[in-house]
């Protein structure tokens, strides 16, 4: 197991966001993270990504416990994520976007610029190019010097996955990825998790698009009300009664 | 040459007050470049003229010492300063610094080495035009390099969005308390060159409503760019003999332009004057060009 997820609980005054979610995913895999409106899929992510620290329970990366770590520190470790609400820097280009994603793999130190070394300028242009390359990959190199608040939609969100992926991660959280895309773009961004994942990329996904879901995760957890109610496969998951009832309600019979 | 000596005699006293204005306004912007809104510029450069003034005066330090020593100081500080109150967001941070600069004053209003409210007499003008447009030429070059290095764009990153910021990767405390310190230092370097051009420096100067006019000369020039409060610094110190150049007697009518360009440069160029020589550009310019980030 990659990152391991132990009776995490979330407190917010009264309100219990999480119940002692537990599971675990695999190094490797494309891990879908399902459940209906308000079970407590971001504030799990965000848990994840130590932005908002968990009020109990242990998280383990690569068998090392992260639950105490700050924000970025555990994005240090390997872990990179998208926002729900899209969190990109606007005023900057995409393509600045994305370098400033390189924090945690470009040195980019003081000194060499301030004497104008040629070896400063040469690694900058490596970066530079790392940079575009990204994104290529995700389809936006024709829009590299357009400001990110001048994006479609779906564009944004493909340069949030783009700048996370700019740090080289080994952990992937992505919070719908694909919300609000037309459905080319869904697809490229399906095929785009799909390469990532054969690269050895292991990603945890939030998305409510089941077909895409289903298509494209090995492993699925579904949580609701703040629990899980099963991990498994996208067919066990589906055959599932609590997770049949958790999104379609009981039938009268069984009431 | 002889007119080039008149307008020196007449203005000179003026192109010294752009200089630390300019300077002033520098080092608010790498406060403001990170997202800080600071309102503590002020106090740290009477900080860094009260250390190089006592210095100078009363322990006959060197003056290029002097001004090490009074950047030093205003660092040191800015640095105890930040720790905590960085924690602090928007307006919250501008109080607290607000009320810092408060305390710097009224400090020095009641120590005695500071000479209380009549100010701190005697200072040699050690301070040349020249000189303080050098450490301008410094400064500028100093920002420019750092914007694109890791902790300028961690700067960048932080003012654009501090969690997703954090969530790259970003020691957000770190970077945060790393660019008040450099604003501070920056501070302390003008308040002390300012110590050593007129003689006297009186705790009034470094109150709020200086600190209010860097962040001005900020919004007016333009924070997005490290020329921009340059530009305003020097822009709004000018403003005064500009007007009077062109008729405009002195009195309210000066606060009035003042407060009305401000207006307008709020209204029409959220990223400054210096937005309207950049919006020739294309909507964007290549990151290693170094210029025009962002205003479109």
């Amino acid at each position: 197991m990659l990152l391991e997820i132990t009776q995490i609980t979330q407190h917010f005054g009264g309100l219990c966001a999480l119940a002692g979610v537990s599971f675990g995913v695999e190094s490797g895999s494309v891990h879908g993270l399902i459940g209906p409106n308000g079970a407590g899929k971001t504030t799990l992510i965000n848990i994840l990504s130590g932005i908002t620290p968990a009020t109990s329970g242990t998280l383990r990366f690569d068998d090392r416990r992260i639950d105490t770590f700050p924000a970025h520190k555990i994005a240090s470790l390997g872990i990179a994520r998208t926002f729900q609400n899209i969190r990109l820097f606007p005023a900057l280009t995409c393509l600045e976007n994305v370098i400033a994603g390189q924090h945690l793999i470009a040195e980019r130190p003081l000194l060499p610029r301030l004497l104008c070394l040629p070896g400063a300028i040469r690694q900058e242009a490596v970066y530079k190019q790392q940079s575009l390359d990204i994104l290529v990959r995700v389809g936006l190199a024709d829009r590299a010097d357009f400001s990110a608040q001048h994006l479609s939609y779906g564009e944004r969100r493909r340069l949030e996955i783009a700048r996370a992926l700019a740090s080289c991660p080994r952990l992937l959280l992505l919070d719908e990825p694909v919300a609000g895309m037309r459905r080319q773009e869904m697809l490229s961004v399906a095929e785009l998790i799909h390469t990532l994942s054969q690269e050895g990329m292991t990603i945890l996904l939030i998305e409510h698009n089941m077909a895409f879901v289903m298509e494209l995760c090995s492993q699925i957890t579904v949580l609701n009300f703040g629990s899980v109610i099963t991990t498994g496969t996208p067919a066990e998951v589906g055959r599932h009664p609590e997770v049949i009832e958790a999104y379609l309600g009981k039938s009268d019979q069984d009431a | 040459m002889v007119h080039l000596t008149y307008f020196f005699a007449v203005y000179g006293s003026l192109i010294n007050f752009i200089g630390i204005n300019v300077l002033l306004a520098l080092s608010l912007y790498v406060t403001l470049s990170a997202g800080q809104l600071s309102l503590g510029n002020a106090a740290f450069a009477g900080i860094g003229g009260y250390t190089a003034g006592i210095l100078t005066t009363q322990f006959g330090v060197p003056y290029l010492l002097s001004l090490l020593a009074g950047a030093l100081m205003a660092a040191i500080v800015g640095f105890l300063l930040g720790m905590p109150v960085l924690r602090l967001r928007g307006v919250f941070l501008a109080m607290a610094t607000l009320s810092f600069g408060e305390v710097v004053r009224i400090a020095a209003i009641n120590l005695k080495i500071t000479g209380g409210a009549e100010g701190l007499l005697g200072m040699p003008a050690y301070t040349k035009t020249w000189f303080i447009y050098l450490v301008i030429a410094v400064v500028g070059y100093f920002l420019s390099r750092l914007r694109y290095s890791r902790a300028g764009w961690s700067f960048e990153s932080i003012r654009e969005d501090e969690t997703a910021a954090s969530a790259m990767g970003i020691n957000t405390i770190y970077y945060k308390t790393l660019a008040f310190t450099i604003g501070a230092f920056i501070a302390g370097l003008a308040g002390a060159m300012y110590a050593h051009l007129n003689y006297i420096i009186t705790p009034g100067e470094f109150g709020f409503s200086a600190a209010v006019n860097l962040l001005i000369y900020c919004i007016v020039g333009g924070s997005r760019v490290w020329y921009g409060p340059v530009f305003g610094a020097a822009l709004l110190t000018a403003l005064p003999e500009i007007l009077r150049g062109i008729g405009v007697t002195a009195g309210p009518i000066r606060m009035f332009v003042n407060g009305l360009i401000l207006l307008i440069v709020i209204l029409f160029l959220p990223n400054g004057l210096i937005s309207l020589f950049q919006r020739r550009r294309k909507v964007a310019v290549s990151v290693l060009a170094g210029a025009g980030i962002g205003d479109n």
